[in-house]
């Protein structure tokens, strides 16, 4: 069957990445001036890894996910240039044609909201299983089949009788299961998640991401899970980048990124995790407010912010840099050795 | 009523739904559980609707009798019988005569031919144009939309009377043109509304999510975005109808549509309030088929929109 017909080789990952993705740029060309939503991100997921990107919002992550599938609005939308190839394909300069064969496909997508991301109007069952009549073939039984199967898997009881339900007959947790078994019932290589539980509650957001655990394990399925919710990724990522103004502050290991911090824009971001603040505490902020996408920034975006910032990190022009193995940084002065940053747990003590 | 039942509790339902549920499940098994799950939901909800089904039931009813009608009438729609005059209904004369001693019954079946065929044909004709265009528009978007709309801005402010006249003019009196001159104009409105729906629907998660899954544009229009369009635009096209008959009445009025003997509802209804003093029947008559035909057109209009929507289902 066509179904089974794609090979994972799992030990690869690490040498030949599924999807690598070289110096992307994204502005969105509104009437007030350019926004550079995205500026220059590179980085790159192997096979069944789990890869975190965290930022505030309006720090690009979205919009860097949305980019690789090119479901960005143009206009006011662009991506102006950059790679991303996947399996010897550049998809940011393919057909239209050869895009659509890949998403929903090999590349599929979860979104935030499950609310709004069904059609009010289409049979549960109809949903789940279009990606397989549009990228199989495959009669509409067989497709009928395998969408139970999919419900199933994702937990869903009594998934035949369901598949003739519309979706305001479902809560929203559930709704997000059917995303999740829609889009990965053709068995994607890469999935790539925004914000999935941002509007589920925090229960609901737990069974949710053991879902999306579970599916990934038993297919090898590679995901990018774009979050601005710190715990999330500690919990479930293998790697993660920290994402800023459109850039990529720092990246790295989970368990590094969060014990040895090498920007200090991590470091303020754990600081200021609720839970980690003693009861009665003042909750910590970072002073200041993110910069303005439209204004071109020189040197370190994070520096205006910083309590470590000196002149140099807004005049000189600041690369990510691997500072220790597979651990890099986008800050000058741990790339110089001449601070070195404590993790938010320890600071907490 | 919708609130209540969706708080009722899953188990009543569950357990109320049992069968037709079970039943629906062996529908959709066989063959195609695709394509048309929402026109056949459509028409089971639609089928529970009994306003809605009277409505069409009595649309029906006159379309049959306008078209088969005459002939079993045996009476002629221009026969003048000036002896006669007008006369109240009779054995001989249903629903009486006109001024001229022509039996109404038939003027009204032969009217009711080129005031339905006007109505329900001009309104196809602005619904098939106004929601492609409509959509189109929408979805694409940027400066093919602005384009677009400009053209029905146009069009829209050329003045109607004239714009049938000069057509009149141009290509001779044809009563297709009147179908044309009332179906380029109605389309404008259409264009505009299904326009906004599709623009609004357009940045909706769920068609981003489509194109998300490779799906092709025509896809994303007919089978995703159409569907959610479908309550205005029905709401819209029973409107339609009704307008659409008057201004073949405003036409006809001006010279421009029907020529006598020929009749249709309009003409008889502007016929009729002249004489509405010492004839009433013959203004009440003609008012009445109208107001039946627009009755069950807006009867079968709100149970199409209801049966569409999937929300408005369990009841």
């Amino acid at each position: 069957m066509a179904r089974g017909g794609r090979e994972k080789n799992g030990t690869a990952g690490v040498s030949s990445p599924l999807l690598r993705v070289e110096h992307l740029r994204t502005s969105f060309h509104t009437r007030a001036g350019v926004v550079r939503a995205v500026d220059d991100v590179s980085f790159s997921i192997g096979q069944g890894e789990t890869l975190g990107v965290v930022g505030e919002s309006g720090s690009g992550k979205s919009v860097a996910c949305y980019s690789l599938l090119r479901l960005i609005p143009e206009p006011p939308g662009r991506i102006e240039s950059g790679l991303a190839l996947f399996g010897g394909l550049d998809l940011l300069h393919c057909s239209e044609k050869e895009l659509r064969a890949i998403r929903g496909d090999r590349i599929s997508m979860i979104f935030q909201d499950p609310m709004t991301s069904l059609n009010p109007y289409l049979r549960i069952g109809d949903q789940v299983i279009e990606p397989l009549l549009i990228h199989r073939k495959i009669s509409p039984r067989d497709a009928f089949e395998a969408g139970v199967a999919a419900l199933r898997e994702v937990g869903i009881q009594d998934a035949a009788k369901r598949m003739c339900s519309y979706p305001h007959e479902f809560s929203g947790g559930m709704r997000q299961r059917v995303m999740i078994a829609l889009s990965l019932i053709t068995k994607p290589e890469l999935l790539l998640a925004d914000e999935p539980t941002t509007a589920l509650d925090v229960t609901v957001q737990a069974q949710i991401l053991e879902l999306i655990a579970k599916m990934q394990e038993e297919r090898g399925t590679a995901v990018i899970f774009v979050t601005h919710d710190i715990g999330v990724v500690s919990a479930f990522c293998d790697r993660v980048l920290v994402m800023y103004a459109g850039r990529i502050l720092e990246s790295g290991l989970t368990a590094e990124l969060f014990y040895e911090p090498k920007h200090p824009y991590n470091q303020a971001l754990q600081r200021s995790i609720p839970a980690l603040h003693r009861r009665g505490a003042e909750l910590r902020t970072i002073p200041g407010s993110p910069p303005d996408l439209m204004q071109p920034i020189r040197g370190c975006p994070f520096a205006p912010r910083c309590e470590f910032a000196q002149g140099k990190c807004v005049t000189s022009e600041i690369a990510l840099k691997e500072v220790a193995p597979g651990h890099a940084t986008a800050c000058l002065r741990v790339q110089l050795g001449e601070i070195d940053l404590t993790p938010a747990s320890v600071a907490a003590e | 009523m919708k609130v209540p039942n969706e708080s009722r509790t899953r188990g009543e339902e569950e357990a109320l739904g049992e069968a037709p549920g079970a039943a629906g499940e062996a529908r959709a098994l066989p063959g195609e559980p695709r394509r048309s799950s929402l026109w056949r939901d459509a028409g089971h909800r639609l089928a529970k609707n009994k306003l809605a089904l009277g409505g069409a039931a009595l649309l029906v009813i006159l379309v049959v009798a306008s078209v088969f009608g005459p002939f079993f009438l045996g009476q002629s729609y221009f026969a003048q019988d000036l002896q006669l005059g007008a006369t109240p209904p009779s054995a001989g004369h249903w629903l009486g005569t006109d001024t001229l001693g022509r039996d109404l019954l038939a003027r009204l079946l032969y009217g009711g031919r080129i005031s339905l065929a006007v109505g329900l044909c001009a309104t196809a004709v602005a619904l098939t144009i106004g929601v492609l265009y409509g959509t189109l528009s929408g979805f694409l978007g940027g400066k093919v939309d602005a384009l677009m709309m400009r053209i029905v801005d146009v069009i829209f402010a050329l003045p109607f009377t004239v714009f049938v006249i000069l057509l009149m003019v141009l290509f001779g009196q044809r009563f297709v043109l009147l179908f044309a001159a009332i179906g380029a104009v109605q389309w404008l409105t259409m264009a505009r509304i299904v326009r906004g729906q599709v623009l609004s629907l357009r940045r909706m998660e769920f068609i981003e999510a489509a194109e998300a899954l490779g799906l092709s544009k025509a896809r994303i229009i007919f089978r995703h975005m159409i569907p959610n369009a479908l309550g205005p635009i029905i709401v819209y096209a029973t409107l339609t109808v009704p307008s659409v008959m008057l201004l073949e009445a405003f036409l006809s009025f001006l010279g421009l549509g029907v020529q006598p003997p020929m009749s249709s509802w309009g003409v008889l209804i502007k016929e009729g309030a002249e004489t509405m003093e010492e004839f009433p029947w013959l203004l009440i008559y003609p008012g009445l088929a109208l107001a039946l035909t627009l009755f069950s057109l807006n009867f079968l209009g709100d149970g199409l929109r209801d049966a569409l929507d999937p929300r408005a289902a369990k009841d």
